[in-house]
């Protein structure tokens, strides 16, 4: 069991999650695809602390989840005013930002 | 023992990511992200990091998960529009291969490296290792930084989410009263990039009209369409 | 000497600065008397640059003078450069003498007329440019007086500027001009290339060492420097511009189109003698066009009724023996026909103004008859201008058209055809001149000759163009109200009287046997000529016989068709109906010029701008925005606000990059 085996996990939840924002439309769906890809940084990030035995790298993962929460409370927030304005909950149909 | 452990939890946590993936009723996608994340809590705990296994439990999977089912029940099972086609399947099909493509990348870089120690598992630590009193003694003193900045945006979040979610603008029918002359005299596309461009103006060319419905969902998409 | 020979080009100068710039603040008629001032002072200053000239020796009298150097470097001088010269002199004093006269007719025939002021200024600057034509000294300066020369003339056609008639008339005239000021350049680069220097003294010195192996490149130099005097003096073909040209007021008709500019051409010739000697094919092109001409010309002037164009054709024709003459080698003689034809003929013009006048504007012979009675002195210089014209003997016209077709004569062999042509057009002049008087002055007296003869002269109700019939309702761009005949304005008299003296005595200067004072005087500038025509004495008798036959004859027969046998005229024209047409046509010069020349060059144009420009250049152009524009399209396709897609990106590059590394690193 080592550090290479949670750095292997750590790939395959990042490439999931990769994979679940390019495919899915729901908004919620989609921060929570984030949040699957910020988990797996996470696991890397406590994997390396291990290795490296010191608490850097836990540290880092506390402040990841700080601002994986507040990324959430914002991107919630913008879906409810989205839902409030009565606009699709749907991706592709939020693109007026565009060229 | 612990390799039992790890496969368990490993599997879990990918299975959980699969299921936040491919569920298609958010609010069990949401339960998926919550066993995944379980199941990592479960990954820290065999790193030895016990108080970050704590906070994910309680603070992730407790507090912010708990946020995200609120947010769903308030928002409902939103499906995409019923008259919109699902993502087609070319377009998922590319997307696992390029997710794989990453995935086969992160681990020849993360394996072919030339770092002995990622063979190994890691150097015996102490027993304060990942407790949280060396976790609170190195916030407090290394990490001091970090942790005031780190509350500082939390209170810029707790604002922000405040402002955003806050009625005004909401399309209430007392609000959607309160038009003024400017809304009548300038058509949707004002100040948009599709008004700069001089891309065919389809829709919001012609000023609103009083009471009615800005969109409704079923709207074909357009280039440069208003809301 | 040298500052009168400046004056003569300063006075004009100064006369259309004042006119131009204070015409406001002078009384009407001050602008008048300060433009003729200024020619009497360019013509004192010629004469004193004659005077000047004369006191000097034999062979120091071709002197230049240089005012400033516009480039002078390896290869080429041009400098602002006078020649003062006998054959300078002698157009100069021609040019001032005439104009003087002119611009005091011009005094009274002008009254009441809205641009009296710019008339006065256009004329001024007009005889600045032939001065600055006459008296260059390289070809540069040349060149420079040319142009100048056509915008006066367009300015001055165009005079009555809301008549659409004087205006298509300006424009073609200026055309046609352009064409000669192309070949004018063209010229001078083609015989520059070989003499590097624009000096008119240097080139003529080495002229036969420079084109000793380059006769090709100066006989073509030489046909196109033709080119530009044939536009100038309205030869065949380039001469479709002349008889529109009528539509100016009758005093420019008598300065430019009679006496000065038209000369130009034949200045032009006299002046590149060194040149033409070399090159006898040229010489050749520019006798036979010559002769051509007078004969066309000469035949249209039986046909044509407006009284104007009648003498238009005359000019014509008269320019056609100059040509001949100074393309033949019979420099003097060319020169004197041309002194004695400005005499006699701006006499004409500016009896035919009078004449005009007392029609009440109408131009049409048809319109005209019996004007004797009641026009005396119109009448009389009338007729010292007819019998100059057709060559009576004793009269001016007589001794130079005699003069040059003796020297020609003195050539022998071929050049006979052209002594030949000269006398068939002799005839010609004499009986389309006295058709013309005798059409006007003899007969019943029409109506506007009936109320003259009471004492009032006619005026038409409404102001209207004799040719097209159009109403004119204005007087700015219009002809002024007054029409004033020379019996009633001394001005005309005055001016006129001259003149006519002039055509009867001006002969004497050059009498066979008795006086050369011409030759004598124009011999530094001919020196060097190859041709030295002199006609034997027994070939001179007989030029004089058989010009005094034709000319008498001429004019009997005239009297016999238009006066003794009224109906003999309108049988003639019926037995010969094919050539009258033909000439009353024009020989269908203006019909081929639009065939061969207006209708493919609009075609072009419009070709041009329907498919070409369309097609190639817009396409071109448009091609390259559409290139752009293509790309930016495809770069904002990149922004379309889709998150999917920029995570897509985003995640592609990733692995891209990531890639890229990987594969660098192992």
């Amino acid at each position: 069991m080592s550090v290479s085996w949670f750095l292997v996990v750590s790939a395959l939840v990042f490439s999931i999650g990769a994979a679940g924002v390019l495919t899915r439309r729901n908004p919620l769906v989609v921060l929570l695809c984030l949040e699957l890809m910020l988990n797996a940084a996470n696991i890397a990030l406590i994997a390396f602390a291990r290795m490296w035995g010191n608490g850097d790298g836990q540290i880092f993962a506390i402040i990841v989840m700080v601002v994986a929460a507040c990324e959430v409370c914002i991107g919630l927030g913008l879906v409810v005013a989205i839902f409030r304005r009565r606009l699709p909950i749907d991706v592709d149909e939020i693109r007026e930002l565009h060229g | 023992m612990s390799e039992v452990f790890f496969f368990i939890a490993a599997i879990g946590a990918i299975c959980g990511a699969v299921g936040v993936v491919m569920v298609r009723n958010p609010f069990y996608a949401v339960l998926a992200l919550v066993f995944h994340l379980l199941s990592l809590a479960a990954l820290f705990l065999l790193l030895e990091a016990q108080f970050v296994a704590a906070a994910q439990v309680v603070v992730y999977a407790g507090a912010v998960m708990v946020l995200y089912v609120f947010v769903v029940a308030y928002v409902g099972a939103a499906e995409p529009s019923r008259l919109r086609a699902p993502v087609s399947a070319a377009q998922r099909a590319l997307a696992v291969v390029f997710a794989l493509a990453l995935f086969v990348e992160l681990s020849i870089a993360v394996l072919g490296s030339a770092l002995a120690a990622l063979d190994t598992g890691g150097p015996t630590v102490g027993a304060t290792f990942g407790t949280p009193q060396q976790i609170g003694q190195l916030f407090l003193t290394r990490f001091l930084l970090p942790f005031e900045v780190a509350s500082f945006l939390l209170l810029i979040a707790a604002v922000g989410a405040v402002v955003l979610a806050r009625r005004r603008g909401g399309i209430h029918e007392e609000e959607a009263q309160r038009l003024s002359v400017m809304d009548f005299s300038r058509p949707l596309t004002t100040g948009t990039m599709a008004e700069a461009v001089g891309a065919p103006l389809t829709r919001g060319a012609e000023p609103r009209t009083l009471g009615a419905e800005p969109e409704d969902a079923d709207r074909a998409p357009t280039g440069g369409g208003g809301w | 000497m040298e500052t009168s020979a400046w004056l003569i080009l300063l006075c004009p100068l100064a006369g259309t600065l004042i006119t131009s710039f204070g015409f406001r603040r002078l009384p009407a008629r001050a602008t008048g008397i300060v433009g003729t001032l200024a020619i009497a002072g360019a013509f004192a200053s010629a004469f004193a640059t004659f005077v000047a000239l004369q006191d000097r020796a034999e062979d120091s009298r071709q002197v230049v003078y240089s005012a400033w150097d516009y480039a002078v470097t390896v290869g080429v001088d041009a400098k602002l450069s006078i020649l003062v010269d006998p054959l300078s002199v002698f157009m100069a004093l021609v040019v001032t003498g005439v104009s003087t006269l002119i611009h005091l007719y011009s005094v009274a025939y002008m009254t009441e007329d809205r641009g009296y002021a710019r008339f006065f200024a256009y004329l001024n600057f007009f005889v600045f440019s032939m001065l600055v034509l006459v008296m260059a000294g390289n070809f540069l300066i040349l060149i420079a007086g040319w142009a100048f020369v056509g915008a006066a003339s367009y300015l001055l056609i165009s005079f009555w500027y809301r008549r659409t008639t004087a205006t298509s008339a300006g424009i073609k005239a200026f055309v046609i001009n352009v064409v000669g000021d192309v070949g004018l350049v063209l010229g001078t680069f083609f015989i520059f290339r070989h003499s590097n220097t624009l000096d008119f003294l240097g080139t003529f010195d080495s002229a036969s060492k420079d084109f000793a192996s380059h006769n090709g490149a100066l006989t073509a130099g030489l046909i196109l420097l033709l080119v530009g005097a044939f536009a100038k003096s309205a030869q065949v073909p380039l001469h479709t511009w002349l008889p529109d040209a009528m539509e100016g007021p009758t005093p420019v008709s008598a300065l430019i189109h009679a006496a000065t500019m038209v000369t130009a051409g034949v200045y032009l010739i006299a002046r590149m003698y060194p040149l033409f000697e070399l090159s006898d094919g040229a010489a050749l092109v520019g006798t036979i066009v010559g002769a051509v001409t007078l004969l066309v010309a000469g035949t249209i002037g039986l046909a044509v009724t407006d009284l104007k164009r009648v003498i238009a054709y005359s000019t014509m024709s008269q320019i056609g023996y100059m040509v001949m003459a100074v393309s033949a080698g019979a420099y003097v003689a060319g020169l004197f026909h041309l002194m004695t034809h400005a005499f006699f003929k701006a006499l004409l013009f500016m009896a035919a103004g009078s004449l005009i006048s007392a029609m009440g504007g109408e131009q049409s012979l048809d319109r005209m008859s019996g004007f004797r009675k009641a026009m005396p002195f119109t009448f009389m210089c009338f007729v010292i201008g007819g019998l100059a014209l057709s060559a009576f003997p004793l009269t001016s016209g007589f001794f130079s058209k005699d003069e040059i077709l003796g020297d020609i004569a003195a050539r022998g062999g071929g050049w006979w055809v052209f002594v030949v042509i000269g006398y068939v057009g002799a005839v010609l002049t004499a009986v389309y001149t006295w058709r013309m008087i005798f059409r006007a002055f003899w007969g019943e007296p029409c109506r506007e000759a009936r109320e003259l003869e009471e004492g009032h002269l006619h005026h038409a109700e409404q102001p209207f163009n004799p040719a097209t019939g159009e109403i004119e309702d204005t007087q700015v761009g219009f002809p002024g109200p007054e029409h004033v005949i020379a019996e009633r304005a001394g001005e005309m008299r005055g001016a006129m009287s001259i003149l006519a003296v002039l055509a009867l005595v001006g002969g004497f200067i050059q009498v066979p046997f008795l006086t050369s004072g011409l030759e004598k005087f124009l011999d530094p500038t001919f020196a060097d000529s190859r041709l030295d025509l002199s006609p034997s004495n027994g070939l001179v008798i007989v030029g004089f016989v058989v010009g005094a036959v034709i000319s008498i004859g001429g004019i009997y027969t005239a009297f016999v068709i238009w006066v003794r046998r009224p109906g003999m005229s309108t049988q003639i024209r019926e037995r010969f109906s094919a050539a009258y047409t033909l000439f009353v046509n024009k020989w269908y010069f203006d019909e081929l010029i639009d065939l061969l020349v207006v209708r493919p060059w609009a075609w072009f144009g419009r070709f041009d701008q329907q498919t070409f420009e369309r097609v190639v250049v817009n396409g071109l152009v448009g091609s390259a925005t559409n290139v752009v524009k293509a790309g930016s399209a495809a770069a904002r396709a990149l922004q379309n606000g889709f998150l999917r897609a920029y995570a897509a990106l985003l995640v592609v590059g990733v692995v891209v990059v990531a890639f890229y590394f990987l594969v660098q690193s192992s």
